[in-house]
């Protein structure tokens, strides 16, 4: 049963024009050139099946084989991605480790007075500080609008080292730590508690306070309000509170502004900013090292 | 030519070559296919996976719609530079009930997959509206416009049903109150009975305390905007997961 198809029964059969052998395969007298792959690309070919088996055999490859349960085979080298970076981790805390385990014993004040300590800690500090805490405080702790600038001496909560660091663990206003700082200045307009024109008095009695034009008639009847609603807080002479976070209203520095519209709204609607608690998500160097860098940044007390 | 003659018989009856073509088909099909079956196996298991809140997942679909993934990553790799940045590198459970997953190949922004409970809510809302007032060098866009859109949440039951099809374990409850937990979850001075039923269904889904936050997230009390959402999926992106239950050294978790 041979059709058309022309099979040459002798083994080598050469083409006369090119010289090479052809597979003795003929179709209608077209005949089809045997040229052999190079001999380099085959060997490559070769030696790559060659390595995924060793590479099978040395590396974590085939999933659930029976006896495995839903483990992979391991391998014999024993190689895992999430070993050898809990190893390298664990180098580089080791590399820190003589001057980071200082940093862990000693104490803040400790760590300020000995110069080289100090630079470990400013130098770690620095580095987590634009890693973490730039995204909000600034670069440098220059702040925003609602983000306290860190590099002055204006402090809501308390400037000394170990307040920094009490800050920089627990937070503030970060309800699932216990330990953190915590105080809610009340929504006086949205909640009802003073209506639109009490609010635009005491506006004017807070621009009066602190050295802005204000108008002396409103400002007048709003000293009263300020007296029943806000000195809790903030008060009787409107210097603020550090024990309650709440602020000198008195000075020339606000966090939320102080153009009369940005005070109206602070009272309209409260401002209970909040921070993150970073115990956790930070080492204790790390926390220690930025209470470090946070306190020299310009007003630590 | 032994062989070649062999291979005249297959060429010459087109039964046989098509048995041997299904054959040799049928091995490559095989070694494709096959891995899909033990997918299982390459998920860890891990203490407090549940699945998205539907505020998160609304905020999930706000992520994709915008084309967040362009620009941003959502996986730590194992390489100590990313876990000294980010934190724990990140694990298949993490994305089992993400369709699609967001893992993302290309990080213009940084990598978001630790990034809740990172920055306040606040941050979240004034660096959407306008990202160089908190990042003065920042070259992503401003999303100011979510704050203004109404969140569409009327159809969240079917995207939680879609999502069951798909093998995310929601119950019969979660789809039937998936409106009610999703205004819950966005103001908490609303309806405490609804909270405590959103807090309660998700909890017992991830099997511990703590992993449901109610919040105002976007700071306006008067509407559940995409902003809230966005805001509320951000701020659990990463935090599932207990890792203090989770052995790196388990032979189980080698990779």
């Amino acid at each position: 049963m041979k059709g058309n198809l022309e099979m040459s029964e002798t083994d080598k059969e050469v083409d006369v024009l090119s010289g090479v052998e052809t597979t003795g395969h003929s179709w209608d007298g077209i005949k089809e050139l045997n040229n052999p792959l190079p001999r380099w690309w085959l060997y490559v070919w070769y030696g790559t099946i060659f390595w995924a088996i060793l590479y099978m055999i040395a590396m974590p490859a085939l999933p659930s084989l029976p006896g495995l349960g839903s483990r992979n085979t391991p391998g014999v080298l024993g190689m895992s991605d999430r070993s050898a970076v809990a190893e390298s981790v664990a180098t580089l805390h080791a590399e820190r480790s003589a001057a980071s385990a200082e940093l862990l014993t000693a104490s803040l004040q400790d760590i300020q007075n000995n110069l080289d300590l100090q630079q470990f800690a400013m130098a770690m500090g620095e580095s987590a500080f634009g890693d973490n805490c730039a995204t909000c405080h600034g670069a440098g702790g220059r702040g925003a609008k609602g983000y306290p600038m860190l590099a002055d001496d204006v402090w809501l909560w308390d400037g000394t080292l170990d307040g920094i660091e009490q800050t920089i663990r627990h937070g503030i206003r970060h309800e699932e730590d216990v330990d953190t700082r915590f105080s809610a200045m009340p929504a006086f307009g949205r909640d009802g508690l003073l209506t639109s024109v009490q609010i635009d008095d005491l506006v004017q009695y807070v621009l009066s306070v602190s050295g802005h034009e204000a108008n002396a008639g409103m400002a007048a009847r709003g000293e009263g309000l300020f007296q029943s609603n806000c000195a809790s807080c903030h008060g009787m002479d409107a210097k603020g509170s550090r024990d309650v976070g709440a602020p000198n209203l008195t000075d020339a520095d606000w966090l939320y502004g102080s153009s009369p519209d940005d005070i109206r709204a602070t009272i309209t609607n409260a401002r209970n900013s909040h921070m993150p608690a970073w115990q956790g998500r930070l080492d204790d160097a790390t926390i220690k090292a930025l209470a470090v860098y946070v306190h020299s940044l310009g007003g630590g007390e | 030519m032994g062989l070649m003659k062999k291979h005249e018989t297959l060429e010459r009856h087109s039964l046989a070559l098509t048995l041997g073509i299904l054959v040799t088909v049928a091995i490559g099909g095989i070694v494709e296919i096959a891995p899909l079956f033990y997918l299982e196996n390459t998920i860890e298991k891990v203490e407090g996976m549940r699945p998205y809140t539907p505020l998160e997942l609304a905020g999930r679909n706000v992520y994709i719609r915008e084309g967040c993934y362009v620009c941003h990553s959502q996986m730590v790799r194992p390489l100590r530079d990313e876990v000294e940045r980010y934190g724990h590198y990140s694990l298949a459970a993490e994305s089992m009930y993400d369709h699609p997953f967001q893992w993302g190949s290309k990080r213009t922004g940084p990598d978001l997959a630790r990034v809740g409970g990172k920055y306040s809510d606040a941050w979240h809302v004034d660096h959407l509206k306008d990202p160089q007032s908190m990042v003065p060098e920042s070259v992503m866009p401003p999303y100011a416009f979510l704050a203004d859109n109404k969140l569409h949440y009327e159809t969240i039951g079917d995207h939680l049903k879609a999502l069951r099809f798909e093998g995310v374990p929601y119950t019969d409850e979660m789809i039937e109150n998936a409106k009610a937990d999703l205004i819950a979850q966005a103001d908490p001075d609303a309806d405490y009975d609804a909270q405590d039923a959103l807090v309660a269904r998700y909890e017992e889904a991830a099997g511990r305390e703590g992993s449901v936050r109610i919040a105002d997230y976007d700071g306006n009390p008067d509407k559940v905007t995409e902003l809230d959402a966005l805001v509320a999926y951000l701020q659990m992106v990463g935090t599932l997961v207990d890792f203090s239950t989770y052995e790196a050294d388990d032979l189980d978790n080698r990779r």
